[in-house]
């Protein structure tokens, strides 16, 4: 199981644990984070659980999609380091990944 | 005794569980209650009509947030709680039990109930509406004994229904008053292209078809009659003609309102200290030039909420967000923005041939709508340029080869 590291829009990290095969954005919203709005539903149709994630772990993500990166230019937050997490899917290979929450556009 | 809490939430969709998540965000210290009718935690309602529908995912993982977290929170829940009276001055909710709760404050968030047919006979098992996961569960148990499934209405829930049916392999008939699907909420073009995909796929639509009557036996709808003299079969008809909002209470109470519970930019109620967000509120948005409108949309849903809970907590801002919605049918990813009416210019962007392009919607040469249908770059560039409100050239809008972010005046390009 994957622990993973999570900064919050206060700047306040806690760890919590992933489950295989679910997304990233389904493991914030059950770790307990308010601000991951992911109005969707994770179906890559909004920008609402936008996250900046360690560059040390960013070649471990599966790639991102075209959707996801057009999306992302929705947010006015937006860095090289950014992604949608219902588009990572939460494995092993994971474990020790950080991320920060995205401000609110 | 009656419960007090500072806050009290009516319904627990969207509305209702932003608002307390919210409240929870901005550190609110006092005590929180969400009466809901429904008996599980809030859960977010978009799946159900695709793939909760088709079993791709379970509740659990369509649930806003895990059991742990409202009780860790100690965000109060009463399942199966119906609120029938209101009183203002006493400042509490009266439930269908007789049981009362008292608030410091009300957010009315009970959304609607799906409209039924007028002259359906006596109630039939299996006519289905949806709204909650009780009406999708029932529906699931419906569509698993159906081969042939016949819908009232082509807007999104009904043409959502179809093709969760189609590719579940039934035999789907949509009947449709308007001579187009999604007449409601979009413009032609993007109606003809939904219908050949549908057709496509096998599903049979019938546009300008009125019901004439409906055959049942033994409990059953067993097939619909149109006005031309059609005749569909059906093992399990499913009824998708909208939505009335549940606001009898709050009118009854005195509150201000018709089609829906009227809130000002701040979503409060001419009640004092009653608040209102979602599919029930009704408000003047600035995308629709002011007029009096009702939103249904996860979005509107979302930003009442946030809107609400600043009120609530003493630092109020309007509520003023692009409208925006989405819906996947089939492969096809549609995002919509802004609100399609009063427009006078529509412009096609790209093929629909492709199953990739956009439909732009302008008034006085300025975007007020666009639905782009497997265009994610359109649509991102779209929201800014509707709530930008510039006036736009209609020839380079229509050029799909030079992109639309292009057009954003370069000081709101972030």
């Amino acid at each position: 199981m994957a622990t993973i590291y999570v900064c919050d829009r206060e700047g306040a990290e806690r760890s919590i644990q992933g489950t295989d095969g679910f997304s990233l954005m389904e493991t914030l919203r059950a770790g307990g984070f308010e601000e991951i709005l992911a109005i969707c539903g994770g179906c890559a149709s909004c920008a609402t659980c936008h996250v900046y994630v360690d560059a040390a772990f960013l070649e471990k993500l599966s790639p991102m999609s075209l959707d996801e990166d057009d999306l992302l230019d929705a947010s006015a937050h937006r860095r090289p380091e950014s992604r949608l997490s219902c588009q990572i899917r939460v494995s092993d290979a994971l474990d020790g990944l950080r991320v920060t929450i995205a401000p609110e556009d | 005794m009656t419960d007090v809490y500072d806050v009290v939430i009516v319904g627990s969709g969207h509305a209702g569980a932003q608002v307390a998540l919210a409240l929870l965000q901005r550190k609110f210290a006092g005590s929180i209650a969400i009466l809901t009718e429904e008996h599980v935690l809030p859960y977010e309602r978009p799946p159900l009509s695709k793939e909760y529908l088709t079993r791709e995912k379970p509740l659990d993982r369509i649930l806003i947030r895990p059991a742990a977290f409202w009780a860790e929170r100690g965000v109060s829940f009463r399942h199966g709680f119906r609120v029938v009276a209101l009183d203002p001055e006493a400042r509490r909710v009266i439930c269908a039990s007789g049981e009362r709760v008292g608030y410091g404050a009300l957010v009315w968030a009970a959304g609607g109930r799906p409209r039924m047919l007028p002259d359906l006979p006596a109630p039939l098992a299996n006519v289905h509406v949806l709204r909650n996961v009780e009406d999708a569960d029932r529906l699931m148990a419906g569509l698993e004994a159906a081969q042939r499934v016949a819908i009232v209405g082509a807007g999104y829930i009904g043409l959502e229904v179809a093709a969760a049916g189609a590719v579940l392999g039934k035999a789907v008939t949509v009947v449709e008053a308007a001579d187009r699907v999604l007449a409601r909420v979009s413009g032609p073009a993007l109606s003809r292209f939904l219908v050949e995909e549908h057709r496509a796929r096998g599903v049979d639509i019938r546009l300008s078809a009125t019901l004439a009557g409906i055959e049942a036996g033994a409990g059953r709808v067993t097939a619909l009659r149109l006005s031309d003299g059609a005749r569909i079969a059906c093992d399990c008809l499913i009824v998708g003609i909208g939505v009335a909002p549940a606001v009898a209470p709050l009118l009854a109470a005195g509150a201000r309102g018709g089609n829906g519970v009227w809130v000002d930019p701040f979503c409060r109620t001419t009640l004092p200290d009653v608040f209102a967000v979602g599919d029930c509120a009704l408000h003047a948005n600035p995308f629709a030039d002011g007029r009096e409108i009702r939103l249904e949309s996860v979005q509107n849903a979302t930003d009442m909420a946030k809107v609400a809970a600043r009120t609530l907590m003493g630092d109020p801002a309007p509520c003023e967000e692009v409208p925006w919605f989405w819906s996947n049918q089939y492969d096809l990813r549609l995002q919509s923005v802004g609100l399609v009416a009063g427009h006078d210019t529509e412009i096609l962007r790209g093929r629909p041939e492709d199953r990739s392009f956009s439909v732009l919607y302008l008034r006085d040469g300025r975007l007020c709508a666009a639905d782009c249908v497997n265009a994610v770059k359109d649509y991102v560039a779209a929201r800014r340029l509707v709530a930008g409100g510039t006036r736009l050239d209609p020839a380079r809008l229509a050029d799909a080869a030079t992109p639309l972010k292009e057009m954003i005046p370069a000081a709101a390009v972030c």
